[in-house]
């Protein structure tokens, strides 16, 4: 009897801080998480935008490497300057950059201005244009030191065409000799300064650097990655292919808001009415079900939260099903145990041979499940990967949830003297 | 009637069964062998073949007059016809177009004159999405992969943990469920795309689901005592009409969930949850009334020939 309170509080009040949390946030619950469940563009607004690399033929794996690596770093930059600062760019595949951007309000122009070949100029103060994206036939990063100190430092290098060599002494020199104290040479995108060296006057006033590579040092603060995005701009202006948009999905605020309102409307009437079913159904057994199925939809949005899913339309459908796969499974042991009782069996013995004989099945078809969910999860793409996400995690939780506690919840209903057998079955 | 059901014989009635099974998944069997030969039953949308779709918020009735006139404009502005503009919104409101591939400016275009004649703002453009044909087929191809591959590890799965026949039996089940939703596509012109795939695999999950649980008892049957003797027919039907209750309360659940989505939910969840309905149904169907008689087909076969 003891024990059964026990149990029944446990469970409740787990349930209850669980719920807690996923309604009003982890970091209430545990401090210093940092939670939030990620919407999909589907769900919120905005565009997917996939750029593939149309490459000349014969081009090497590493060229194509180093120019996606450019071509990310420039999109970032445009991003930013457009004003999409929460937007994203990656990597998909050897040869496509996917551009993800919420709340875009117009879509075909960020298509256009973001795959646009990029203009990489070097200018003075002044604005006079003295170095273009051609004079220079490589920028790369390195870590080493630059000058006599011998203190490594990050920087980037540049290497110049025969004619980029000529210009580049030239500009250093007249930057060199300003008087005015602007003694910078400005890189830039698409006409945007990214970054502003300084020409040493007492150095280079003379000469100009004359060499056939250059070193841009950004001070001893710098990091890897600093000087490894200023080298992929500055390559960005000879890019050895050109962006093509592959595909473009773009979905207003107002329709992904709809989306999500309906899905979630038709999703908490859905679990209502099969609470409803199963406690008709059921009984105590059932209302033993809806808080294990509170349970599970409180641990799920828990989770969904900390591991930052992007939670898309085929992700909610995954959840609605492990839903119905949650129910499934006490269903099926729940017809078990009425059939043991049916045999003229005692409570306590019906539910655990009713677990016995049914956690075969349960585990056999979960499984299953699983391994339909980590094939689609390795080699499925986009909306396919959101639905296997989903589906996964909740077979997961549905199978602990449903087989440990519904199992401690019954025994505690059996302790608390609620043991007549039409209180389990109809 | 409930007294009837109880001793109904799935197996004895096999052909029967077999025959309304068949009905239901003539149509989709068709589209799928004619697709080679020309015949495009399959409203196969942009995911998988490449092709542009905008969807604009008009905030008029869109009457047959209205999509006439946007059909006008991009065919004007596009150079070539589009492939369809229909109505669709809650009120009938918005229009969709969809044509073939269309680059970032004529899209563009289309937009600002659609804008300029029904004097719209930026937002009203609901929805622009636009796939080329070769990342169309490279999508296809990868969910085509993904999903051989997921459904030949679980019949690996299934032999191993019950026995070969019953995987077969388990895969007619199966096809039946996934030609029953081709089907649906084909007569209702549900649009072909990668929420296909998803429906697909939720139904295949589902219904494997639903033979274990059959065939596991029948596995658990076979073992007792009491049953040891008697012919597998028997211990076929007396397993299916065990599981019964099981099989028809999950389906209402599952279904309950289901129709909420398809009442409620916008055009892209309607039509992911209408396939998932039927492919419910149908396993149900499949996992009470082909799956286990399937096997015990398959079973008595083996036995004549020895």
């Amino acid at each position: 009897m003891k024990r059964s309170v026990i149990t029944l509080l446990i469970v409740v009040v787990l349930t209850a801080a669980l719920l807690y949390a996923a309604i009003f946030g982890i970091g209430t619950v545990v401090p210093g998480v940092r939670d939030g469940i990620v919407l999909g563009l589907d769900l919120v607004g905005g565009s997917e935008i996939t750029y593939e690399a149309v490459v000349p033929e014969g081009i090497s794996a590493e060229d194509l490497a180093n120019g996606m690596n450019s071509a990310i770093a420039m999109l970032r930059q445009r991003l930013d300057a457009l004003g999409y600062t929460e937007a994203n760019a990656y990597l998909s595949g050897d040869r496509q950059i996917v551009v993800e951007i919420p709340a875009v309000s117009d879509p075909e122009e960020a298509v256009q201005k973001l795959g646009s070949t990029a203009v990489v100029t070097f200018e003075d103060a002044d604005g006079k244009e003295w170095i273009t994206g051609t004079d220079i036939e490589k920028a790369y990063y390195e870590y080493s030191a630059t000058d006599e100190s011998g203190v490594a430092q990050h920087h980037v290098t540049m290497n110049f065409t025969s004619e980029g060599r000529k210009t580049f002494t030239e500009a250093t020199k007249a930057v060199a000799n300003r008087t005015d104290g602007n003694n910078y040479l400005s890189i830039c995108l698409d006409g945007e300064v990214i970054s502003s060296p300084v020409v040493d006057p007492n150095l280079y006033s003379q000469t100009g650097i004359d060499s056939e590579s250059a070193v841009i040092t950004m001070g001893y603060n710098a990091t890897a990655e600093d000087a490894t995005y200023l080298a992929n701009l500055i390559s960005a202006g000879q890019l050895p292919f050109k962006l093509e948009c592959v595909k473009l999905q773009g979905v207003g605020a107002t329709l992904g808001e709809r989306s999500l309102q309906t899905s979630l409307m038709a999703g908490l009437i859905g679990i209502v009415l099969v609470m409803l079913f199963m406690i008709i159904v059921y009984r105590v057994m059932g209302v033993i079900s809806c808080i294990a199925l509170t349970m599970y939809g409180a641990l799920m949005a828990v989770l969904l939260s900390v591991f930052h899913l992007n939670l898309s339309l085929p992700g909610i459908a995954g959840i609605i099903l492990t839903i119905g796969m949650a129910v499934d499974a006490n269903v099926i042991i729940y017809e078990r145990i009425k059939e043991e009782l049916r045999t003229g069996k005692t409570l306590r013995y019906a539910i655990d041979s009713g677990y016995k004989g049914a956690i075969r099945a349960i585990i056999d078809a979960n499984i299953t499940t699983i391994i339909a969910g980590v094939v689609l999860w390795i080699f499925g793409s986009g909306t396919i990967v959101g639905f296997a996400q989903t589906l996964l995690i909740g077979v997961i939780v549905s199978m602990f949830v449903m087989l440990v506690v519904t199992k401690q919840l019954l025994h505690a209903a059996v302790g608390l003297k609620i043991r007549n057998p039409k209180a389990y079955c109809v | 009637m409930i007294e009837k059901m109880k001793n109904f014989s799935f197996t004895g009635n096999f052909k029967i069964l077999s025959v309304i099974a068949c009905a239901f998944v003539l149509v989709g069997l068709l589209g799928l062998i004619l697709l080679p030969f020309g015949v495009q039953w399959f409203q196969f949308d942009i995911d998988f073949v490449g092709g542009t779709t905008m969807q604009y918020e008009l905030r008029v009735p869109v009457t047959s007059e209205v999509t006439t006139d946007v059909a006008a404009i991009v065919e004007e502005v596009s150079g070539q016809a589009a492939s369809s503009v229909t109505k669709a919104g809650d009120s009938g409101t918005q229009v969709v177009i969809k044509s073939r591939e269309l680059d970032s400016e004529t899209r563009d275009a289309i937009f600002d004159a659609v804008k300029e004649k029904y004097g719209l703002e930026m937002e009203d453009c609901m929805k622009s999405d636009y796939v080329s044909a070769s990342v169309g087929k490279d999508l296809r191809d990868k969910a085509i992969k993904a999903s051989l591959i997921a459904v030949a590890l679980i019949l690996v799965y299934i032999t191993i943990r019950f026995e070969f026949r019953s995987g077969i039996a388990a895969i007619i089940a199966l096809v039946h469920d996934l030609l029953v939703m081709l089907s649906m596509y084909i007569l209702f012109r549900i649009p072909f795309n990668m929420n296909f795939i998803a429906a697909a695999l939720t139904i295949f999950g589902y219904s494997i689901n639903a033979t274990i649980v059959v065939f596991d008892r029948i596995r658990e049957n076979k073992k007792k005592e009491a049953l040891k003797n008697r012919p597998f027919a028997e211990v076929v039907d007396i397993s299916i009409h065990q599981t019964m209750s099981r099989s028809l309360n999950t389906t209402i659940t599952t279904l309950v969930v289901m129709i909420m989505l398809l009442i409620l939910g916008v055009s892209s969840i309607r039509n992911f949850a209408a396939p998932i309905c039927v492919g419910v149904i149908a396993g149900c169907f499949s996992s009470i009334c082909i799956s286990g008689p399937v096997w015990n087909l398959l079973s008595s076969k083996k036995k004549k020939e020895n």
